[in-house]
């Protein structure tokens, strides 16, 4: 049983999503349509609803309206074990009551393929360390989390959701706390497992890593306006701007443009 | 969580039998291991018969009930609230189930009735936290830990005004039924029967529990059904919690300290934990009320002055030791 190479196919999508942020009048209505082998970014300014949008994705909140649906089956009819077999998320916060080691953090994503009474088995174990492998945190499998740096929890965060190899991934900014080399190697890991089949839906707070490894793009603008669509499409200066409210300058590295703020 | 849950089981196991030979041959007459074995064969007089049968293994095997529920529900209140310092009497049960079993003295009750006041006590306080907590809708871990907090301290206020209007011949027995003694068990089997219930019914949860360690939102992205689990955790706990206290009043420690420990030494895989803290919780408690019984021979002290005794300086060791 290899669950890395699972044939299964599903695609997430929303009908007039309007997601739901107390005392905040209604957003523009979603209709995205997440395909296998797409990598999208989700892009906007604090407290757009970014976060909100992700867990809503994951049937974790409920919507204000409209609906989300895994391939034509709306995430409310789903059993909550039979959704996290096809759709992961890592959170953007953690907390960790009791201490853990990296290694048993990363078996838990195991959970939903695991009956009550199954214990987690070496190919369970074995998973686990091909996961923590990719994100390079191997060698700390016997540490507490508790001790690691930012950096290295985030990655300890997406080894877990590797090891619950979801056939869609949520990320809630996947490159937060990594160091310059790491946030390339998550992106590229990222975007090799939307090669293999996967369906990638990311928050992003950095518009170049966007530019550079997403295919589509989602902002979400202060106001509740939403537009997505092919990544360039979507980041054009005027947009971006208007999305941060701050002024951008363009240049273009290696064929992709490259956003730099203006100082004034 | 890949450790091997077997090996520290059996040693565990293994102290309780050890722990309970002990209890029973210790005492005004005291047996040798090898006088305790004579017994269970059949093979030793009868005033050891009766001493060890009637008199010590019941007593002994009530504090081994009592010892384990309320470890294990020590460690399932732990789990619940998500924090490693909780203990079952944090929601306010022990509170209620005392102002239960006072009443019933102050009424002039006596053994069954006791403990049947206890026991609507605790399951009182248990309703009422719940539905306090419950409120509009949201109970987070914080504002259940709360409202335990505060209903417990109102629980403190009207045993403290019982026990200041009590007539004075009341006064011991209500002080040993609030620290806790064995010797109110009227019988054991209720609640060995539960423990090992409990426990079983536990194994398939276990996995489960560790998730839902992480927090809610993680657990539920992971598949677990949040509400109804926590729901069942906090059902589990009260009842054995409620059990353990009408079988022997308020013992303080055993549900605080013996899943602490146990956390400190054996991780925190919940599938390890809980059947660990039925063991260790009950050998505690029967090394603790055989203490109970010697120290001032003839005389008795209540065991929950001995697990308090115990229990606070190793487990301040213990979180010293661990950084």
């Amino acid at each position: 049983m290899n669950a890395f190479r699972r044939p299964l196919m599903s695609h997430l999508n929303t009908r007039d999503l309007v997601i739901d942020i107390p005392d905040r009048p209604d957003a523009y209505p979603l209709g995205l349509t997440i395909e296998p082998g797409q990598v999208w970014g989700v892009l906007g300014p604090n407290g757009a609803g970014k976060t909100t949008l992700l867990h809503t994705l994951a049937g974790l909140r409920d919507a204000r309206r409209g609906s989300v649906c895994l391939d034509v089956q709306p995430l409310t009819t789903l059993p909550r074990r039979q959704l996290s077999q096809q759709l992961g998320l890592v959170f953007q916060d953690r907390q960790d009551g009791f201490p853990a080691t990296v290694l048993e953090t990363a078996l838990i994503g195991r959970h939903p393929w695991l009956s009550p009474w199954q214990m987690e088995s070496a190919d369970d174990v074995a998973m686990a360390e091909r996961s923590l492998e990719a994100l390079d945190v191997l060698h700390l499998k016997d540490r507490l989390v508790s001790t690691l740096s930012g950096g290295e929890r985030q990655r300890v965060a997406i080894a877990t959701l590797m090891t619950q190899a979801p056939h869609t991934w949520l990320l809630d900014e996947p490159t937060n706390h990594l160091d310059l080399h790491h946030q390339v190697a998550v992106m590229k890991l990222l975007t090799e497992r939307a090669k293999a089949g996967n369906a990638i839906f990311m928050c992003l707070h950095d518009l170049n890593l966007a530019a550079l490894w997403c295919d589509n793009i989602l902002l979400m603008f202060p106001d509740g306006e939403a537009c997505w669509g092919p990544a360039d499409r979507m980041l054009v200066p005027n947009a971006l701007e208007r999305l941060y409210n701050q002024d951008l300058e363009t240049v273009e590295v290696d064929g992709a443009p490259f956003f730099v703020p203006k100082r004034s | 969580m890949i450790r091997p849950l077997t090996l520290p089981l059996l040693l565990l196991g293994l102290a309780s039998v050890l722990s309970m030979m002990l209890s029973v041959g210790i005492g005004s007459v005291a047996l040798s291991p090898s006088e305790v074995l004579a017994v269970f064969v059949g093979q030793s007089p009868d005033m050891h018969q009766t001493l060890v049968l009637e008199l010590r293994l019941p007593r002994t095997l009530a504090a081994f009930a009592t010892g384990g529920l309320l470890a294990v529900a020590g460690a399932l209140m732990q789990v619940l609230l998500r924090n490693p310092l909780a203990d079952p009497y944090v929601l306010g049960l022990s509170g209620g189930a005392a102002v239960g079993a006072l009443f019933a003295m102050l009424a002039g009750f006596g053994g069954f009735l006791i403990s049947g006041s206890a026991f609507a006590g605790a399951l009182l306080s248990t309703l009422m936290v719940f539905g306090l907590a419950h409120g509009t809708g949201s109970w987070t871990p914080t504002r259940l830990l709360l409202t335990g907090v505060v209903v417990a301290a109102g629980w403190g206020a009207v045993i403290t005004l019982m026990l200041a209007i009590s007539p004075a011949r009341e006064l011991p027995g209500m002080l040993y039924w609030l620290m806790g003694d064995v010797s109110y068990a009227r019988t054991p089997w209720p609640g060995l029967l539960l423990l090992l219930l409990v426990c079983l019914a536990l194994v398939p949860l276990g996995r489960g529990l560790n998730v839902l360690a992480r927090g809610p939102l993680q657990a539920a992205a992971l598949g677990v059904s949040v509400r109804p689990l926590e729901w069942l955790v906090y059902i589990l706990a009260s009842l054995l919690t409620a059990a353990a206290v009408t079988m022997a009043g308020s013992i303080g420690f055993v549900g605080l300290v013996v899943p602490h420990m146990l956390r400190l030494v054996l991780g925190n895989d919940q599938r390890l934990i809980l059947p660990a803290s039925a063991f260790a919780g009950g050998t505690l408690l029967v090394l603790a009320d055989a203490l109970a019984r010697v120290v001032i021979a003839p005389e008795q002290l209540p065991v929950g002055v001995i697990t308090a005794l115990l229990g606070v300086p190793t487990f301040l060791y213990l979180l010293y030791r661990s950084r």
